[in-house]
């Protein structure tokens, strides 16, 4: 207990000491706080994306398969299906219609898929597409087709905002209207949906249908998450490396705080040696100091970063962390608190922080109290 | 090269303590070479001093290594879902040639610090520096494999590219590529219960004896290393399925997910910290014929062993709550 004490009155000392000089701790605590904000906005914002893409993904079929023709996408015929079908595990096989439609009114790339579930003539559209062509239920929606005419389509339903980063730019209508718009082939669809009933299977069955159909590329879900997660681990990665040159700069503007102490300072560390304090007294005061401001800078830095991204859509760095376009679904990121990323901010900051102040720390701690007091 | 936020981190980590451990390493040099205790110059007074730095610089050194061993396991398991047909660390680390030397230098690495900081603490108890030479000749070792650490870690971070899809073919074939967890070969259950059972029953009366007596710490120092290596059989051998609930499960690294509560780290962090107080109370047995140290080393021993005997108190509870709590029977 006596231990406990008498590190409890250093703390105490060492506060009061720190908030007699509370500007030049006050402006430290401010640059520290800010760069552990943006380091921990970048860390949270990724994170945030890689569990939104992974929570959409699950959803996504297990395995897709693509024609490709001369390296681009192509249409593939109903008579892969039945090929693909008839490969063991495979459950079942769903050929997919969907496109994208460019529209000249709004300046923007809608996605149109089909559903069997909708009736001849209407469409159910994304929140986004709501807004941009003001439109509600009920109201009929102009498109141009492929051939030229124009074909009417009465809204029956707008797609609920939650959905909305998957869903803002969709237009779903049945598949009879996709061909007639888009003037595409019967026996023909965009690609193909592979059930294979085992996940485990999937990887398996994509390589058969490599090898049965040279000419198509199987998309295993899987593949497309993995890809996800490489992208936005090297997306933070990649603009924490530019924010480098922040946590830098701030470590010489720490380092130039430890180094350079005031006539005052020195005089009171003069003082407590004079009085008995050891230098491993100074050295633990110095280093309940580092704490103090390190620990309040970390939970400032850190909270105002957690509010920054999940509260306010992290604004700063939107645009350089997801891509670009005329729809912008609102993206409101669903909290995630993951103890690694707290770890890797600490990492990050904290521990140069120490690593520049270790020697100037000891240089205060060791002075001579003989030669300040003379001064 | 892999630019993860938590591998950049784990570099910046790495960097720092291998500068921390190489100032300190070079200042140790000087003062070796120029220490004169019985001398009242003002070069012993500066050398003096000096110590002070070179213990505080490696006590965070140190401190900081026990701490990235921990962030380094966490990186590699957070990393498994880049690469074809990793399930958890144990892929990652199998995905450079590096990555396993990495791991094994690492926790020896931590090991060794622990030790250090423990004799590092004696020698400041007493007034005359008595254990100094051998504080730092030892850091002179120990600064070279920081720096090697350092070393492979960048080159462990630069072969690693990720697997991500490609233009030709969106399928890589996952199932073709081996893991490492079916290779581990595992201990018999049986067996290596029982040994676990002796060798903690062992360590832990050896602490107790240490720890009342302070006599006997090299033996516990010895039971404390061999309790190690079987705990860490154990976990490979039956403590994992138990977790796991899974009788052919066997990786250790998998403890670490979330889908286990993260059990792996208070488990791991138990098993350092418990072998290296054990092992600090039989790397102090030489000190005591110091004459400055002789009355200091028994109550550092005693307090050294009390907390290997509380540590491993602990894992044992640990890990038999695992087992108690798991749907596996296995014995």
């Amino acid at each position: 207990m006596a231990l406990l004490e008498r590190q409890r009155r250093l703390l105490d000392f060492t506060l009061s000491s720190l908030l007699r000089r509370k500007g030049k701790n006050g402006a430290l605590v401010a640059v520290y706080a800010l760069t552990i904000f943006l380091l921990a906005s970048v860390l949270f914002f990724g994170e945030s994306l890689r569990r939104e893409a992974s929570i959409i993904l699950a959803d996504a079929p297990s395995l897709v398969v693509q024609r490709m023709m001369a390296g681009r996408h192509e249409l593939i015929p109903d008579s892969y299906a039945d090929q693909v079908r008839s490969i063991r595990g495979v459950r079942s096989v769903k050929p997919r219609l969907w496109g994208y439609y460019y529209d000249p009114l709004s300046g923007a790339n809608y996605t149109i898929v089909t559903s069997e579930e909708r009736k001849n003539g209407t469409i159910a559209i994304g929140s986004g597409v709501a807004s941009t062509r003001k439109l509600a239920v009920d109201d009929v929606l102009p498109l141009r087709a492929s051939k030229g005419d124009t074909m009417l389509f009465t809204v029956a339903e707008v797609l609920s905002e939650e959905s909305a980063l998957a869903s803002a730019d969709l237009m779903i209508v049945t598949p009879a209207d996709f061909r007639e718009f888009f003037a595409m082939p019967a026996g023909f669809a965009t690609d193909l949906i592979v059930d294979s009933g085992n996940p485990r299977e999937c990887s398996t069955i994509a390589e058969k249908i490599a090898i049965r159909l040279p000419d198509t590329r199987p998309i295993v879900r899987e593949e497309i998450l993995r890809t996800y997660d490489a992208i936005f681990g090297l997306r933070s990665g990649m603009v924490l490396a530019v924010l480098a040159c922040a946590v830098i700069a701030f470590l010489i503007f720490a380092w130039d705080k430890a180094t350079g102490l005031s006539a005052e300072e020195r005089a009171e560390i003069g003082i407590l040696k004079a009085v008995g304090w050891d230098t491993s007294d100074v050295l633990l005061m110095k280093f309940w100091e580092g704490t103090v401001i390190s620990v309040t800078a970390f939970l400032a830095g850190t909270a105002l970063a957690y509010a920054h991204v999940f509260l306010a859509g992290a604004s700063l760095f939107e645009p350089a962390l997801k891509g670009w376009s005329v729809i912008y679904p609102a993206f409101r990121p669903t909290p995630v608190f993951d103890p690694a990323q707290i770890v890797t901010i600490f990492f990050l900051t904290v521990v140069p922080y120490i690593a520049v102040t270790v020697v100037p720390v000891w240089r205060a701690a060791t002075i001579d109290p003989d030669a300040v007091m003379r001064t | 090269m892999i630019l993860h936020p938590g591998m950049l981190a784990l570099l910046a980590a790495s960097l720092i303590i291998a500068a921390m451990a190489l100032g300190g390493a070079g200042l140790g040099y000087q003062i070796l070479r120029r220490w004169d205790p019985t001398s009242g110059s003002e070069l012993q007074l500066i050398l003096e001093r000096r110590t002070t730095l070179v213990s505080t610089l490696l006590a965070w050194a140190f401190g900081l290594e026990f701490l990235s061993l921990f962030l380094f396991a966490g990186v590699a398991d957070s990393l498994h879902s880049q690469f074809v047909g990793a399930m958890c660390a144990a892929g990652v680390l199998n995905a450079s040639a590096t990555g396993y030397p990495l791991l094994i230098l690492k926790m020896a690495n931590v090991l060794l610090a622990g030790s250090w900081l423990i004799v590092n603490h004696a020698d400041t108890r007493a007034t005359d520096y008595p254990l100094i030479r051998a504080k730092y000749v030892t850091l002179l070792v120990a600064a070279p494999l920081l720096i090697a650490e350092a070393v492979l870690l960048v080159l462990f971070a630069g072969a690693l590219k990720p697997h991500v899809i490609t233009s030709c073919c969106g399928s890589l074939f996952s199932s073709q590529t081996e893991t490492m967890v079916g290779e581990m070969a595992p201990f018999p259950f049986r067996p290596m219960a029982i040994v676990f059972l002796v060798s903690l029953g062992a360590v832990l009366a050896a602490g107790w004896h240490t720890w009342k007596t302070a006599k006997g710490g090299i033996l516990l120092a010895l039971l404390s290393f061999a309790a190690f290596i079987v705990v860490l059989a154990s976990i490979l051998s039956w403590v994992g399925p138990y977790v796991y609930e899974l009788p052919t499960h066997h990786c250790p690294f998998c403890l670490l997910q979330r889908e286990y509560h993260f059990i792996g780290y208070p488990l791991y962090g138990l098993l350092f910290a418990a072998t290296v107080s054990g092992m600090g109370a039989g790397i102090l047995v030489p000190a005591k014929r110091k004459p400055s140290l002789k009355m200091i080393v028994p109550g550092l021993q005693r307090s050294c062993a009390a907390a290997s005997v509380v540590l491993y108190g602990l894992l044992f509870l640990l890990i038999a709550a695992l087992v108690a709590t798991s749907n596996l029977k296995l014995l």
